[in-house]
């Protein structure tokens, strides 16, 4: 390993650690939504294999997104690597719950005229990680890679080494999961109450 | 799509919503949808709602990286 880092010229190495430094908080921020535990490994694992490879990277506008694939390639092996055999929701067991139709039935805000925004507003930062992580990895990464990371669903398909069907059949299932554990959550903590008190 | 196709219902409209967003679907289906959608307004109220929650994961995007950890990383990218 210490021959492949040695072979980094020092202009090169400036630069590394200039779009490295640049980018390192977008790569945590990546990193903590696509993991429970261990975002900072994930971050310097990423950043080892970007700097071993840095002199593939030919365009340095893309440095970002660059390091952003590196970072899900990183996820990708790990989650190999931990072998973790996820059992496949069925799609019938998810499709019939409608979050949107559940707030309006069950009205957790009476006085409110905005009633499904002002659900999504009880969520701070933590509680959004929270719900996410009560996803299996299989479902979360594509809704994290896709609505909040902003990659197309075939860039996700290539970079999770999985089938396009694959990714759009987790990614719908994904949504739903999502869309109940925010009910789930937001009833099992006192998320609701918070917003109902004057 | 012809006149004489029926319309599909509130739940294959509200399944496809998100993939109607991502323009996801074959141009038949996504003429579906929007054809149910001129009709129906309850799932007038769940397109919004989905644009609504799109935007929501997108807002919580990033997150304050501890200065610490940052500093860590930091640290491990000059010693590489």
């Amino acid at each position: 390993m210490a021959e492949e880092l040695r072979t980094v010229e020092p202009a090169s190495k400036e630069a590394f650690e200039s779009l490295a430094r640049e980018h390192i908080p977008r790569l945590y921020s990546a990193a903590r939504r696509l993991t429970d535990e261990g975002a900072e490994d994930l971050v310097q694992e990423c950043l080892l294999r970007a700097y071993r490879s840095f002199d593939t990277l030919a365009d340095a506008e893309a440095g970002g997104a660059w390091l952003q694939a590196i970072l899900v390639n990183a996820f990708r092996d790990r989650l190999r690597k931990e072998s973790r055999t996820v059992k496949e929701v069925a799609v019938e067991e998810v499709d019939d719950f409608s979050l949107y139709r559940t707030i309006a039935e069950e009205d957790p805000f009476p006085y409110s005229d905005s009633l499904h925004v002002d659900f999504l507003r009880a969520f701070g930062k933590e509680d959004v990680r929270a719900v996410l992580m009560r996803l299996p990895d299989i479902y979360r990464a594509p809704l994290v890679l896709r609505y909040m990371q902003g990659f197309a669903t075939k860039e996700i398909a290539r970079l999770l080494d999985a089938p396009l069907g694959t990714i759009l059949a987790r990614l719908h299932r994904g949504r739903k999961l999502f869309e109940r554990e925010l009910w789930a959550y937001a009833s099992e903590t006192d998320l609701l109450e918070k917003e109902v008190a004057p | 799509m012809s006149q004489g196709e029926r319309m599909i219902p509130c739940s294959d409209a509200v399944r496809q919503l998100w993939e109607y967003l991502d323009q996801a679907l074959s141009p038949e289906d996504q003429a579906k949808v929007e054809q149910h959608l001129a009709f129906c307004r309850r799932c007038c109220g769940e397109l919004e709602f989905a644009k609504e929650l799109q935007a929501f994961l997108r807002s919580h995007e990033v997150e304050e990286i501890p200065p610490h950890v940052r500093e860590r990383l930091e640290r491990f990218v000059q010693n590489l």
